[in-house]
């Protein structure tokens, strides 16, 4: 049959998709280290160009995010609200809601947190204060979360936009803060004060406790996702919404409780960050976690414990270009192109899990 | 291009994969210029995939292409067009605000103002030329399914094309327009038009096309002259053995009144009735078929029962039994969950299968359990039982699939309905609604699910079926409901009518009020 097919082939298109219907784990983990290998190859041309021996470059990274107790603790510390985010905001995207307003909730969170922590330490003792911030960094951030819901459960409204907007509100409303009713006394430039050490989170094993608490989290939103009822009707949800209907689900409450949950998680980040983190408040206190946190989401496919291995990854890129730049001056700028290169390769290469390309003239081949 | 080439279309060893899935395997199809060729095979046969290759949507993996004499290569609908080659598709893709003529004109290029006057004049023509009955100025928002089709062919022979494909185009039509549509196939035949039709009604293959090219599973099975066969050898060569086509009817005991639906209205999104003081009554032991054109209220009626659409008027009564008590209820305005909880067995098969009725990315233990999740007490959600009953219904039904941890979604159409069916007749309804429950289905499944409705209604369940074939609604049916526009146009005894009356009815509410009456059925 080929014999008489060349004609035809040759006046083929120069490259067509093709949607694999299945592929096997070993395959798709072979793909993804060698998109792994090749960003590395990618980055490392670029550390050529600035004159640097990429291998010892990257060898420092390493070095950076791992190489001493200090560092590690570190890199804990980014990895924790990196995860926690990324939980609380996979809670909304499961459902299909867009929830990018994950840095506006944490900053909540972190407000609600403030307004115990700066204003009552004198009144409570650690513990009750520290539930207290707790409480409130879970209820501002839920709420946050919920307004979107509820406009779009009534008026249909655009969840990816108003998550966005919020956000920017709620970081204006910081920078009042820092401006006027919060600004520390006696300071003579914009801040918040800090918080008073008794009020510190504990450490536990060098780093604050919000560790624990995030893999507490993986685990119990693991069972959420996939052994509850209110799980499984985020899943339903999630895939269509007339199904759920359907199915008797109330669709407007499912979007109104699971991004409650989202928002408070994200509140709670704000709050581990204030109290286990920054000890004050300030425009950076989200500092991109919530946008960050929808790579380790999408990275992880909403699996929490994927989560857990991908926020550590990230966190360790972060520790590290910090290390580089130090180390070799290479500038903040090319360290963060250094982790744009290795992200766009980890993510772009879930495309060539789900599809094949053929090229001119070539076969279909079959497993 | 050689103008007196004996063959308009030559398809020489087409095949076509996508992913595993070979749609095409070694296809020959051949053409002759000026006649009308039927394309005939079951669902998923690979009918569509091959004339999507002369279309341009499709880029065949091996095989040739030969249209009026020469080689050619088909890279996008634009080169489809440009060989004369039109396809009327299922899926209608026409701008709502603009008239037909507009419609037809669309895209053609031309000068930069428009005379609106010169084109409605050549539509005009041109319909008149083929026996099209179609008014230029009409709005596309304010046609029937039957106008908008016409728009549709027209368009492509607006264009020039000589080469027509028309892809299952008597689906959507009565039998009064179906007859029209093959009268103005066999104009344009007359003009020295060549034609494919897409279709796997064997009646209407008989009746319309010279020859008969037949697919199965992708593959060529053969083409024979129409005028040399008849319907069991088509379906022969169709499913691969001979096949009864004889839809069964038991005998079974009319029973109570489960559902008297009295005067339900209910309004489209644009404000318009979509149901208009609908009345009727279904009993136990009986299929109530209910035919009308698409889109005459049949989604809305099965759905405002169902609890899943908004109604303004009127009122649904249940009567059945939950566990030995009676149970009367009024079940408009209630959620579908409220109606479960009342202790009604109602049970409801959507015809958007994968949008409405299961979860495509779930595999079969979840889809089992959609309805009944909740029934269990607990946060926790019980799969041991769902599990074991999407066991059984593999059995049962002989649902083709690797196992009950495989996404429904990529089941084949057959086996997705025989989960969703098996579902619902699984909680032992006494009233069962199914919205086009073979739409897709090759005959086999198609056949199964008969049956399936059969026993159901022998057990005495009272089933709506709500249906588009109207041979299939009139030899299941014990009455048939008959809709048009929102209204009840009357209900019939198809023991009684020909299908003809039937299409009368489908297209005049008011008009044929008095065939209904004298041959409703008085019980």
């Amino acid at each position: 049959m080929s014999a008489h097919t060349h004609t035809a082939q040759a006046k083929e298109p120069l490259l067509r998709m093709v949607r694999r219907d299945a592929i096997s784990s070993q395959k798709s983990w072979g793909i993804r280290a060698a998109a792994f290998l090749l960003s590395l190859v990618t980055g490392g041309i670029v550390i050529l160009m600035l004159g640097h021996n990429p291998i010892s470059v990257y060898v420092s990274m390493v070095k950076g995010a791992w190489g001493s107790k200090t560092v590690i603790y570190e890199t804990v510390k980014i990895a924790i609200p990196l995860l926690i985010t990324a939980i609380g905001i996979s809670f909304a995207f499961k459902m299909k809601f867009w929830n990018i307003g994950g840095e506006g909730q944490i900053l909540v969170g972190a407000v609600a947190a403030g307004a115990f922590g700066l204003f009552t330490a004198h009144i409570f003792p650690k513990l009750p204060l520290v539930l207290l911030m707790m409480l409130a960094a879970i209820v501002a951030g839920g709420l946050y979360g919920l307004l979107p819901a509820v406009c779009k459960a009534k008026w249909g409204t655009n969840e990816t936009l108003f998550t966005l907007m919020l956000n920017y509100i709620a970081l204006a409303f910081i920078k009042y803060l820092m401006n006027g009713p919060w600004k520390a006394p006696g300071s003579s430039y914009p801040k918040i004060a800090m918080l008073v050490p008794g009020a510190r989170l504990t450490k536990v094993l060098g780093v604050h406790w919000g560790w624990i608490l995030a893999l507490i989290l993986v685990v119990a939103s693991y069972i959420y996702f996939n052994k509850t009822k209110q799980g499984y009707e985020i899943a339903v949800v999630g895939e269509s919404n007339n199904t759920a209907r359907y199915a008797g689900i109330n669709v407007g409450k499912v979007f109104r409780r699971t991004m409650f949950i989202s928002g408070a998680l994200c509140g709670l980040v704000g709050m581990l960050q204030f109290a286990g983190s920054d000890y004050t408040i300030t425009e950076g206190t989200a500092g991109g976690v919530g946008f960050t946190a929808i790579t380790v989401a999408w990275l992880a496919k909403m699996n929490p414990y994927g989560m857990l291995v991908v926020s550590v990854f990230i966190a360790m890129l972060e520790r590290g270009s910090n290390a580089i730049q130090t180390q070799f001056k290479i500038p903040a700028s090319a360290a963060d192109l250094l982790i744009g290169i290795i992200l766009f390769f980890m993510l772009g290469c879930e495309f060539f899990i789900s599809y094949r390309l053929i090229g001119r003239g070539k076969e279909e081949h079959h497993a | 291009m050689s103008e007196g080439a004996a063959y308009a279309v030559k398809m020489h060893h087409v095949t076509k994969t996508f992913g595993k899935v070979t749609a095409n395997k070694d296809v020959n199809l051949e053409l002759r210029t000026g006649e009308i060729l039927a394309l005939l095979g079951e669902n998923g046969s690979g009918k569509t995939t091959l004339m999507n290759m002369l279309s341009g949507i499709y880029f065949p993996d091996h095989g040739e292409i030969y249209v009026k004499g020469e080689e050619v290569t088909i890279r996008s609908p634009k080169d489809s067009f440009a060989l004369g080659i039109g396809m009327i598709h299922q899926h209608f893709k026409l701008v709502d605000v603009l008239t037909a003529a507009e419609n037809i004109v669309l895209g053609l290029g031309g000068k930069v103002t428009v005379n609106r006057r010169e084109i409605n004049k050549k539509v005009a023509e041109l319909a008149q030329k083929y026996g099209f009955e179609l008014d230029p100025s009409k709005k596309v928002y304010n046609m029937s399914v039957s106008e908008k089709q016409t728009v549709e062919i027209l368009k492509v022979l607006y264009k020039g094309a000589d080469i027509l494909i028309l892809d299952e185009p008597t689906a959507v039509l009565t039998p009064q327009e179906t007859e029209r549509l093959f009268n103005v196939l066999r104009n344009m035949k007359k003009d020295g038009k060549s034609i494919i039709i897409i279709t796997h009604k064997l009646n209407e293959v008989l009746a319309i096309s010279d020859r008969v090219a037949i697919l199965r599973k992708g593959e060529y099975i053969g083409v024979v002259n129409t005028a040399e066969t008849n319907q069991a050898q088509l379906t022969e060569m169709m499913v691969g053995r001979p096949i009864s086509l004889e839809i069964d009817r038991p005998q079974a005991e009319r029973g109570e009144k489960r559902l008297q639906v009295i005067d339900l209205t209910c309004l489209n999104g644009d404000g318009v009735k979509a149901l208009d003081n609908v009345s009727f009554e279904a009993y136990g032991g009986e299929i109530l078929g209910i035919a009308g054109i698409a889109g005459s209220g049949q989604r809305e009626l099965c759905e405002t029962i169902a609890g899943l659409y908004p109604s303004i008027g009127g009122s649904v009564l249940y009567s059945g039994d939950h566990d030995g008590v009676p149970v009367q209820e009024r079940i408009l305005g209630l959620k579908p969950d409220e109606i479960v909880k009342k202790g009604i067995s109602m049970a409801f098969v959507p015809e958007d299968r994968l949008g409405m009725g299961l979860v495509a990315g779930m595999n079969m233990t979840d889809n089992v359990m959609l309805r009944s999740y909740k029934a269990n007490k607990g946060i926790f959600v019980d799969r041991k039982a769902p599990r074991e009953l999407a066991e059984k219904l593999i059995g049962e039904l002989e649902i083709v699939t690797p196992g009950v941890d495989t996404p429904v979604g990529r089941l084949s159409g057959g086996n997705v309905q025989k989960v969703l069916l098996g579902r619902e007749i699984a909680c032992q309804p006494s009233v069962l609604i199914v919205a086009y429950p073979v739409r897709g289905l090759d005959i086999n499944s198609s056949y199964r699910i008969y049956d399936l409705l059969n026993e159901q209604k022998k057990k005495g369940v009272a089933v709506i079926f709500i249906g588009e074939d109207l041979d299939v609604l009139m030899q299941l049916s014990d009455r048939i409901m008959v809709m048009c526009g929102g209204k009840v146009s009357g209900i019939v005894d198809p023991r009684k009518v020909t299908k003809e009356d039937i299409g009368l009815m489908m297209i005049h509410a008011e008009g044929s009020q008095s065939v209904s009456e004298d041959k409703e059925v008085t019980a």
